[in-house]
């Protein structure tokens, strides 16, 4: 390994970053209302739908096991979060939300959604984990069942949130629920806490707790064949996972005004639910970080123009009608990608800034090898 | 000549039971520091048995393991590798799509001391430990000339690589014995004699006691210092190569009467 390369790495990944915090600090700060009504709320959307895809990569892509109840973890983050903001308002510790104390709040309510979550995971994979392939997907497609019950009949959950005795499946008042323009003002806290938990994540999956767990995928008896305790190092992964998983569940709520369960179901009509974050994961490419990016956002993107395109209605009767159903749509995106790359976009590669000069080399090679191989 | 190496592994009547199935039992052995023994048998006579035996894998339902004074017997699969016993598997288990040295690596993890804060934050003690490491695994590779492939793919290496990996990968363990289970199966006789090159090397440089099961017996005869043979879970002999080749109960057991 050699150093200089590594810190030469680190610090245009470093640029890179910055740059792109500059970029959305100002988007934050420029006042425009196409900004305020689609691309910041998009953002938003799209920050919590990364960090739940690359936070079930871990489990599903690093570690190898099959969880389908990630979005349970998003509900109890996104709930503690909510309740825990809404508290503090009512205690009259913060009045607007362009204040110090408000700050504050947001950093205690996401802490808290992250721990509480990631208690719940460990209560959760203990038992779980004993179990591997499709017992534990059941039991994990359980568990999303039952936390979303749990919240329904918790009456401080219920419609007022933390008034007692009106349970419901929704908590209509939220503290941290933000209003367009407060979306928009706030749009770069949201990109940092991405930038943030994708470092993290990235950070463990590339020292010797990344490699451990990608043992454990490729062979469990070879793992604990030379040495590492594999129930160890299956529940801290699913915990370090359910813990992003409380983040990105606190930053639902801050995309939300209103909390409702059937949103972190196991399956809806909506982008957001276990299994949809199951295939954003596979699309993007088991075992690839970026890969999860890109498909997190690409899935975004596709359910976007589907809802709000006016492409859609100057299209042929019959293939409208086909849109009306995004879920089709879905499926065949899913096909289509699972045909020609296999193993998800990236596949278990991650993108590289340094590769980017490479890629219309690489691409220009790949279409003459296919022609090569026609003409064989 | 009596031997005055220290005993590393002894087991005491070690037996286990599937069910009404007696698959191994009173099963004795000693291996001595540096000591190179052969366990063979016929086909289903409990060698692979006696094998997870001793690495946790099954728990014994009588008799006890001892690694110098310490029971290890009823540890956990990973515990007896702490403790210092490591092996191989009759059919090749590498972290497959995992790099050479990834695979190298994974092994040392025990000896690692970062925790997950230095990890995330990339402490210094972070990157000391990884190039230390990383300087290891290399050297270690080199003795078995697979330094010029670390960054490939542990599933594109050829037969007799994948072989010689995973006795690397049991060794990065830093472990007192060594099991190797049948390592020259499915290899033509070149890899063979590559393998039994690598067997010596280990012996020289690691000074491990290894206990082997192999079927191969050209290579049994030629590298064993001494050998148990097993049938039907039962010791049927013990002793020097030469001996063994002689005993008429060995050859019952593999011919027939």
């Amino acid at each position: 390994m050699k150093k200089e390369n590594t810190a030469f790495r680190y610090l245009i990944n470093l640029v890179a970053i910055i740059i792109l915090m500059v970029v959305f600090v100002v988007l934050s700060f420029h006042s425009n209302n196409t900004l305020k009504l689609k691309v910041a709320p998009a953002v938003w959307q799209c920050c919590y739908l990364i960090i739940m895809a690359a936070s079930l990569n871990l489990v599903l892509g690093y570690l190898g096991q099959l969880s389908l109840g990630h979005c349970g973890f998003m509900a109890v983050g996104a709930y503690t979060s909510a309740l825990i903001s809404l508290a503090l308002q009512r205690a009259g510790f913060y009045t607007e939300k362009n204040s110090i104390q408000f700050a504050i709040t947001l950093i205690i309510s996401i802490v808290a959604a992250a721990v509480v979550a990631a208690l719940i995971g460990v209560i959760v994979g203990i038992p779980a984990l004993r179990l591997k392939g499709d017992y534990l997907a059941i039991i994990t497609l359980g568990f999303g069942m039952i936390i979303v019950n749990l919240i329904n009949n918790i009456p401080f959950c219920g419609q007022q949130g933390l008034a007692e005795g009106a349970a419901s499946s929704a908590l209509y008042a939220n503290g941290l629920g933000f209003t367009n323009d407060e979306k928009q003002s706030f749009m770069w806290v949201g990109v940092l806490i991405v930038v943030l938990c994708m470092t993290t994540m990235v950070m463990f999956v590339r020292s010797k707790f990344g490699r451990v767990i990608r043992a454990i995928r490729d062979n469990e008896i070879a793992t604990s064949a030379t040495g590492n305790d594999i129930s160890y190092y299956k529940i801290l992964t699913f915990v370090f996972s359910a813990f992003f998983a409380g983040i990105a569940g606190a930053l639902y709520s801050c995309a939300n005004v209103s909390l409702a369960t059937t949103s972190f179901a196991f399956t809806n009509g909506s982008i957001l639910n276990s299994v949809f974050i199951v295939v954003t994961v596979v699309v993007g490419g088991m075992g690839s970080m970026t890969g999860s990016v890109i498909a997190a956002i690409g899935m975004f993107l596709l359910n976007y123009t589907i809802k709000n395109g006016s492409w859609v209605n100057a299209l042929p009767e019959f293939l409208k009608n086909v849109f009306t159903y995004p879920m089709l749509v879905y499926s065949i995106a899913l096909v289509i990608v699972i045909l020609f790359r296999p193993k998800g976009i990236m596949g278990d590669k991650e993108l590289s800034l340094f590769d980017i000069p490479g890629y219309p080399k690489r691409i220009a090679s790949y279409f003459k090898n296919k022609k090569a191989a026609k003409e064989v | 000549m009596e031997d005055t190496r220290k005993t590393v592994l002894r087991t005491q009547h070690l037996g286990i039971t599937f069910g009404g199935l007696k698959a191994v039992s009173d099963f004795n052995i000693e291996i001595k520091e540096g000591e190179l023994v052969g366990l063979i048998g016929p086909n289903g006579a409990g060698k692979t048995t006696v094998f997870n035996l001793l690495t946790g894998v099954y728990k014994p339902t009588e008799g006890a393991i001892f690694l110098y004074d310490e029971k290890i017997s009823g540890k956990k699969s990973h515990q007896v590798v702490q403790a210092g016993i490591a092996r191989t598997f009759q059919n090749i288990r590498l972290f497959h799509q995992m790099t050479v040295i990834e695979n190298v690596l994974v092994a040392f993890t025990k000896d690692v001391k970062y925790g997950l804060f230095s990890a995330i934050f990339r402490t210094p003690a972070f990157w000391k430990t990884e190039k230390e490491l990383h300087e290891k695994a290399m050297e270690l590779l080199k003795i078995f000339s697979l330094d010029d492939k670390a960054d490939v793919v542990a599933s594109n290496l050829p037969y007799g690589e994948q072989r010689k990996l995973e006795i690397a990968r049991a060794l990065a363990t830093n472990m007192k014995v060594l099991l190797l289970d049948e390592p020259a199966a499915g290899m033509n006789p070149t890899e063979t004699a590559d393998l039994l090159k690598c067997i010596k090397v280990i012996r020289e440089k690691f000074k491990v006691a290894i206990l082997l099961i192999e079927h191969d017996m050209s290579l049994v005869m030629n590298v064993c210092e001494r050998i148990q043979v097993i049938s039907f879970g039962q010791t049927i002999a013990a002793g020097l190569p030469e001996e063994i080749a002689n005993n008429q109960q060995v050859i019952e057991a593999y011919l027939g009467k």
